[in-house]
């Protein structure tokens, strides 16, 4: 660690996976209600547990996304942050904010929540992903502030680099593109747009660039390649990510009363999306064979690697599969759609932040060459234990979506949902046994951090 | 020795050799869209068609065919340059440059006359498949070739400062190749929608 400032880091990197182990056990509470549909009644129903389950991630991904710009900014730019003090605070107001919103979530009925928290001022709730009470909205509004602040703050004062100006033109357009949560039109088509001009343009735009500024940044550090060579690789991902992406927002607006062109602009843009997926692949492998240096903390590499894979088969080839209008004409809102939402969600953010904590987290807790070789054994299994698991959850998903789609919309001979879903509960166990093993892959990670540093060390 | 075949092959960077593949996969779907809707709606395609002006459109071919051609010449300018006259090089080149920018505006102003009148005749996306594709097109095209221009002044603007010598040159053929490839995509997109009927 170069910057004592660095170390507010720490508490988001923490705090994000906390989050993320509570993240995994509302899925897999869920995924026992699916096979058994009393489960837990009456104490918390599955739209509760949904809410808890996506808004969990969504946060998650915050925090890990802030602990990994307060960690790698004051590197890149050459200057200790410009207030660890406020990054401090802020992260109290958001873990108390936080705390607060799903507690509401468990114990209040949604209804009488809204009435709670003036939804009748300024009506913002009940849209999937986005259904935080409005003072918790504003909340993330002035904590995305006030982080946007210190970090501009000390890239003006600093060395400027291509990794911080896509990280920070990222991170603006989250907190732009947020903006839209406010607004939720009457006409319910108009809802979709600005629904999905959040979520989508979240994902599959403003957030790969952070996504490709913070694993840039690992792979200089672990490989010691030289910064010009990441740099025009940077600009390339980027330049695709943002001109597919943008218009790309069109594959959400098939056949929902949208004018037709969409069909048009929506697949042919979406079908580009891949693109930046596949060069961070690229990218990757790349850096990883012109390496000038063997890092110590192999792990660290391993997961950025990870991170590229598993980001191009969930976002890239899971998202492909269902981008084109004929096709998405079938497969709308099935299995196949939750299929694809685990594995990008996973494997591009979800990793990303893995990447970063197992570079960063030995360097803050003061092990500059990584953890020991035994440590990184166990993390190693970990990290095989969680892929695996999600990638035979998304397989199960996928299985199950295609059931659902020939029971119920291809051909003549249809069943209704109920039946169909019953004709796929084997493939739910499924699916809550591999849930099984990405959580103990979770917990194996955990543990990973517990290992005891061995005596002697080369 | 074989170092130098290898950096001369693709030649420009590797960087815009995707970009331009994804571009030309991307228009080629645009185009291959077109043609199969054009088959089941000939009529309306064809009395669509009328509204186009053709003479424009055949203008602006000249317009971009001519500004490839001063592209080229700018770039073989700075590839016979000799090692002691590298100012005097780049600035001839700069000067084709400047001619082939002068011609891209001109497609562009000329295209700005076209949309304003089709606006002006209260046509849009959704007035028919041949009016969408038609905006599609032109307009993915109209932007491509207002980001070319952008590729170009940066190239001329290095150019005005002696930037390109004999060994690295890469940046003007990159781009270059990205403005041959604009063209290219006219010339497809041309008869394909202003005249085959
Ligand atoms: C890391 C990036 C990505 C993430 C996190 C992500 C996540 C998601 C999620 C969660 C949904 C479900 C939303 C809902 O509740 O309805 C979704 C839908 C969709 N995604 Fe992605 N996605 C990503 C990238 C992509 C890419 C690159 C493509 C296309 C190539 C794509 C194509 C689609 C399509 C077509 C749908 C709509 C599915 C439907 O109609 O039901 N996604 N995505
Ligand atoms: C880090 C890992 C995980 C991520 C990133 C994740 C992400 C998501 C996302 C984005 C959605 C919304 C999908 C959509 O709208 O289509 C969702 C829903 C869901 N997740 Fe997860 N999830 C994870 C782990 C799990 C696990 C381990 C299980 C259970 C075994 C699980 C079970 C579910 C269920 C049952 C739903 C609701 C689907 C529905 O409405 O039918 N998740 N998750
Ligand atoms: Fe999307």
């Amino acid at each position: 660690m170069k910057y004592t400032s660095q170390m507010v880091a720490k508490p988001y990197f923490i705090f994000a996976l906390i989050l993320l182990a509570g993240e995994i056990l509302f899925g897999l509470l869920m995924g026992i209600q699916y096979i058994w549909g009393d489960f837990l009644f009456p104490l918390i129903p599955f739209n509760v547990l949904r809410m808890v389950h996506t808004n969990l991630l969504i946060v998650l991904l915050l925090f890990g996304f802030m602990g990994a710009t307060y960690y790698l900014v004051p590197e890149e730019t050459e200057s200790e942050l410009w207030s660890p003090k406020l990054a401090i605070i802020t992260f109290w107001i958001f873990v108390v904010a936080g705390v607060l919103t799903i507690l509401g979530y468990l114990f209040v009925p949604y209804a009488t929540l809204t009435e709670l928290t003036f939804n009748n001022l300024l009506p913002t709730m009940g849209r999937e992903f986005l259904e935080q009470p409005l003072p918790t909205k504003v909340g993330i509004v002035l904590v995305v502030l006030s982080y946007l602040l210190n970090v501009s703050m000390t890239v003006l004062k600093g060395r400027k680099t291509v990794i911080t100006t896509v990280l920070l033109t990222g991170l603006l357009g989250l907190a732009v593109f947020f903006l839209f949560a406010f607004y939720v039109p009457d006409n319910l088509i108009m809802d979709k747009f600005f629904w999905w001009f959040t979520v989508h343009l979240w994902v599959e735009a403003t957030w790969e660039l952070i996504l490709g500024a913070i694993l840039a940044f690992v792979l200089i550090k672990v490989t010691g390649v030289d910064r010009e060579h990441i740099d025009k690789w940077l600009y390339l991902i980027i330049a695709m990510t943002m001109v597919s992406g943008i218009l790309g927002t069109g594959h959400h607006f098939f056949y929902m009363g949208a004018p037709e062109y969409w069909l048009w602009i929506g697949s042919i843009s979406s079908a580009v999306e891949p693109m930046p997926f596949l060069l961070m692949i690229l990218f990757a492998f790349t850096m990883s064979r012109d390496r000038k240096i063997k890092h110590d903390n192999e792990m660290a590499l391993t997961w950025a690697k990870g991170t590229a894979v598993m980001g191009f088969l969930g976002a890239g080839v899971w998202g492909f599969f269902h981008t084109l209008a004929p096709v998405n004409m079938y497969t709308h809102g099935t299995q196949l759609t939750a299929a694809h939402g685990h594995l990008s969600f996973y494997g591009a953010y979800i990793m990303i932040i893995f990447t970063v904590i197992s570079y960063a987290m030995p360097i803050l807790r003061g092990r500059p060459h990584g953890n020991s070789a035994k440590a990184q054994k166990v993390e190693l299994a970990s990290f095989w234990m969680m892929n695996s698991g999600m990638l035979g959850l998304t397989l199960a998903l996928s299985a199950a979506g295609l059931v659902q789609i020939f029971d119920q919309r291809v051909g003549t001979n249809l069943i209704g949902f109920m039946e169909s879903q019953e004709s796929i509960n084997g493939i739910y166990m499924v699916r809550a046994g591999f849930g099984l093993l990405v959580f103990a892959g979770l917990l194996t990670y955990f543990y990973s951090f517990f290992v005891k540093e061995e005596a002697q060390q080369a | 020795m074989s170092k130098t075949i290898k950096e001369n092959y693709p030649v420009g960077d590797f960087a815009i050799w995707i970009i331009i593949y994804v571009e030309l996969v991307t228009f080629g779907l645009l185009f291959l869209g077109y043609a199969f809707s054009r088959r089941s709606n000939i009529e309306m395609f064809n009395h669509s068609q009328l509204m186009l002006e053709t003479t424009s459109g055949f203008i602006n071919t000249l317009l971009l065919v001519t500004s490839s051609y001063f592209v080229v010449k700018a770039v073989t300018t700075i590839q016979n340059m000799t090692d002691n006259r590298r100012e005097e090089f780049n600035k001839k080149a700069s000067k084709w440059l400047l001619l082939a920018m002068l011609f891209g505006a001109g497609f562009l102003v000329n295209k700005i006359f076209e949309f304003s009148y089709i606006f002006g005749e209260g046509i849009n996306l959704s007035t028919n498949k041949f009016f969408m594709f038609y905006l599609l097109l032109t307009g993915f095209h109209f932007m491509h070739v207002l980001l070319g221009s952008v590729i170009l002044f940066n190239i001329f603007q290095k150019t005005r400062v002696y930037g390109y010598t004999l060994e690295d040159h890469k940046g003007i053929i990159s781009g270059a190749a990205y403005w041959h490839m604009v063209d290219f995509l006219w010339i497809i997109l041309f008869p394909l929608v202003y005249i085959i009927r």
